[in-house]
């Protein structure tokens, strides 16, 4: 369908504007207009007592796509700072943009953030897209879809990276949908076909049995949430130039009726594993609660975090917040130590962004040690405290 | 009140099994089940409908005719109505073209106050659904919600993200996602199960039915199209440390060390 307003039959009662869901229709000069929110869903046609609203059955307009060029990432913030997901976008738009010899933008939205737009630029941002409301902190969901669907109308970039965390997960698909364009949910890879230049978007799927890719090739732009922790940021690089922008965009009363009462910061067991360096984690090998106690040691031994595989969160020796893997956190340390734990895909998913994967095991044929880099086959009872206990002594020599 | 559970039914993925020899998914003999976070929305709502003092929950469900089971479960745990929108036409559809066809069905249903999702579904886990379902609809939603109470004609929503609570107040009509933390699903009993077969209303919609045009539903519908599935390449084999555990601590300190990892 595509709605189209005759000039000469409206009147600008302004009827129409009343029932738009979308406040996509402007009166401008006493004539209705649409605006760049309208995605032709045609609840106006009847509104309009004077016919001037016509609706034409058919394909839809067919969106130019060549108007669209260039890589987008939504830049989200954590407190004061960038989210780490912010730079691991722009580590990886870097290279989309730089294969498809485009330009790399960062779209920062909130109130009082844009000291963090020159972090951007040395994360790898070519442009700052800045849109500054105190109307967009604390996040909501409303305010911000309309503030970066305008944004994106506006720069009309071929492809936006948005991070898989709390805040992306729910905003993605509300601005994909107003949009009229595919989300590709949860990307672990992305790459640039050859030839077609579309974007290939990789993601796990039936709980990480198999991996999908998706590709968007008839929409722009190509939208993709990305899993933290998957991605890799690039140094950052304060030589770095680019530019900074100031957008407008209109945000609505409609889009302020959700209140946000407090927020409620968990403190104490502050575990944040997807930017954790060392993370010695523990599995159904390790027996019990008690057991814990062992990889609680030997990841204070290395100033790490304690991590578990979902056998252990499901046996109730240790909270969720600490589960690797497709349902729990991706990580990407240094350092990842396996402890009593098989190795499952799904565990496995968890730890692709790992440097170096350590693996104890009773059983030489578990998966983990296929995948480890160092696999000791022995009982985690006797290996993890002599393990704590020469770490110690290691760091010792080195202090002397 | 009238609350809507949209619900998936969804292959059981703790039993899907890759074939060695092809790198393909073995689904036959797969069990289909509730996907279990919508159990939860299905309790929220209950629960819900029960403070309101009455009022209706009515469970929607898109998928093939066997998926009729699953929505009869569901009547089963205390819903009162099941609608199944089950037609080719919506076959194909990404997570746009079903929320689409799951928005013409809502307004099929006339005034209604909440909507209330799972937060995924385990086949895709994508949690695109309930947001997308939201948009069509122009209501506000809370996605991730760990508590939901009725305050005065409005809703008060804990939202649990990375390590913190929002706490949120919507107008309704609005849309929300529940966590598995919520609550605890109630098992059906053998009165509801006899109820779910027997007397309560049980409709199969097709596209024509929900007034839904056909270019926006299914595989036409979908912006997104999956180019190939594959199965994740492992990771390659490195040292294997075994005998006496001392000797091998050591080994891999000194490796660690070599490497600038310690
Ligand atoms: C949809 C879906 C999502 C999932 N998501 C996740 C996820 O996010 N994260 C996750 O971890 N899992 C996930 N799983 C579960 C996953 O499939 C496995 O069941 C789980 O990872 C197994 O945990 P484990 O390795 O601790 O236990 P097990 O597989 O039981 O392995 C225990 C291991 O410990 C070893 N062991 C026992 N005793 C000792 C000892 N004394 N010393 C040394 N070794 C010992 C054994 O040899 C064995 O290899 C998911 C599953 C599904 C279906």
């Amino acid at each position: 369908m595509a709605i189209s307003i005759d000039k000469n039959l409206c009147v600008g009662c302004g009827a129409c504007l009343k029932v738009c869901p979308y406040d996509a229709i402007d009166l401008i000069d006493r004539k209705a207009i649409l605006n760049d929110s309208c995605v032709h869903c045609g609840a106006c046609v009847d509104s309009c007592k004077f016919k001037a609203i016509l609706s034409q059955a058919g394909e839809g307009p067919r969106k130019d796509l060549s108007e669209y060029a260039g890589v987008a990432v939504f830049a989200e913030t954590r407190g004061q700072g960038l989210a780490k997901v912010a730079t691991e976008l722009l580590g990886c738009g870097r290279a989309l943009a730089d294969t498809r010899k485009v330009g790399l933008t960062a779209f920062l939205l909130g109130h009082r953030i844009q000291g963090l737009a020159k972090d951007l630029i040395a994360h790898g941002a070519d442009r700052v897209v800045v849109v500054d409301d105190p109307r967009l902190a604390p996040f909501r969901t409303a305010p911000f879809a309309r503030a970066l669907t305008s944004v994106i109308q506006q720069q009309k970039p071929e492809i936006v990276l948005i991070g898989a965390s709390g805040i992306g997960r729910d905003l993605a698909p509300r601005v994909a949908n107003r949009l009229k364009t595919g989300l590709t949910a949860d990307c672990t890879g992305l790459a640039i076909e050859e030839g077609s230049g579309l974007l290939l978007q990789t993601r796990p799927a039936f709980g990480g049995n198999v991996m999908a890719t998706i590709v968007c090739p008839h929409h722009r732009p190509q939208m993709s949430t990305v899993r933290p922790g998957v991605m890799k940021p690039l140094p950052r690089d304060d030589h770095r130039q680019g530019t900074i922008t100031e957008a407008k965009v209109t945000i609505k009363e409609t889009d302020l009726r959700t209140v946000v009462r407090e927020v409620v910061r968990l403190a104490g067991k502050k575990v944040d594993l997807s930017e954790a360096t060392v993370i010695v984690s523990g599995g159904r090998g390790v027996g019990g609660a008690k057991g814990f106690e062992g990889i609680r040691d030997l990841a204070e031994a290395l100033g790490g975090q304690v991590g578990a595989s979902r056998a252990a969160v499901e046996s109730g020796w240790i909270e969720h917040d600490h589960q690797v893997g497709q349902t729990g956190k991706s990580v990407s340390p240094r350092l990842y130590i396996a402890c009593g734990i098989s190795g499952a895909i799904q565990h496995l998913a968890g730890i692709a962004g790992a440097d170096f994967v350590v693996a104890v095991n009773r059983d030489a044929q578990a998966p983990i040690m296929k995948a480890a880099d160092v696999a000791i086959v022995g009982d985690l009872h006797q290996v993890v405290p002599l393990l704590a206990a020469e770490i110690r002594r290691a760091r010792k020599e080195n202090a002397a | 009140m009238l609350i809507i559970v949209p619900i998936k039914q969804v292959p059981d993925t703790n039993d899907v099994r890759i074939d060695p020899e092809t790198g393909t998914l073995i689904r036959e003999g797969v069990p289909s089940i509730v996907n279990p976070e919508d159990r939860h929305a299905v309790e929220m709502a209950l629960v819900l409908k029960d403070q309101a003092g009455g009022g209706k929950v009515v469970v929607v469900s898109m998928g093939p005719p066997q998926a009729e089971i699953a929505l009869r479960e569901m009547l089963a745990m205390g819903a009162d109505e099941a609608i199944l929108l089950s037609d080719r036409a919506f076959a194909g559809a990404d997570t746009l073209a079903t929320a689409c066809a799951l928005a013409h069905a809502v307004r099929q249903l006339g005034q209604y106050d909440l909507i209330i999702c799972g937060r995924q579904a385990i086949d895709g886990d994508t949690a695109q659904v309930g947001p997308q379902l939201a948009e069509f609809l122009q209501i506000p939603q809370a996605t991730y919600a760990q508590d939901l109470r009725l305050e005065g004609g409005k809703i008060r929503v804990e939202r649990a993200v990375e390590g913190e609570v929002q706490v949120l107040e919507l107008p309704l009509p609005a849309l929300v996602t529940c966590l598995k933390e919520a609550n605890k699903p109630r098992i059906p009993t053998l009165k509801g199960c006899i109820g779910a077969f027997r007397e309560k209303p049980f409709q199969v919609w097709n596209a024509s039915r929900i007034k839904v045009p056909l270019e926006q539903i299914g595989l036409k519908g979908s912006p997104t199209q999956v180019r190939r599935t594959f199965t994740p390449p492992p990771r390659g084999q490195g040292i294997v440390l075994t005998g006496d555990p001392q000797q091998a601590v050591q080994t891999l300190v000194q490796t660690l060390r070599e490497k600038g990892i310690m």
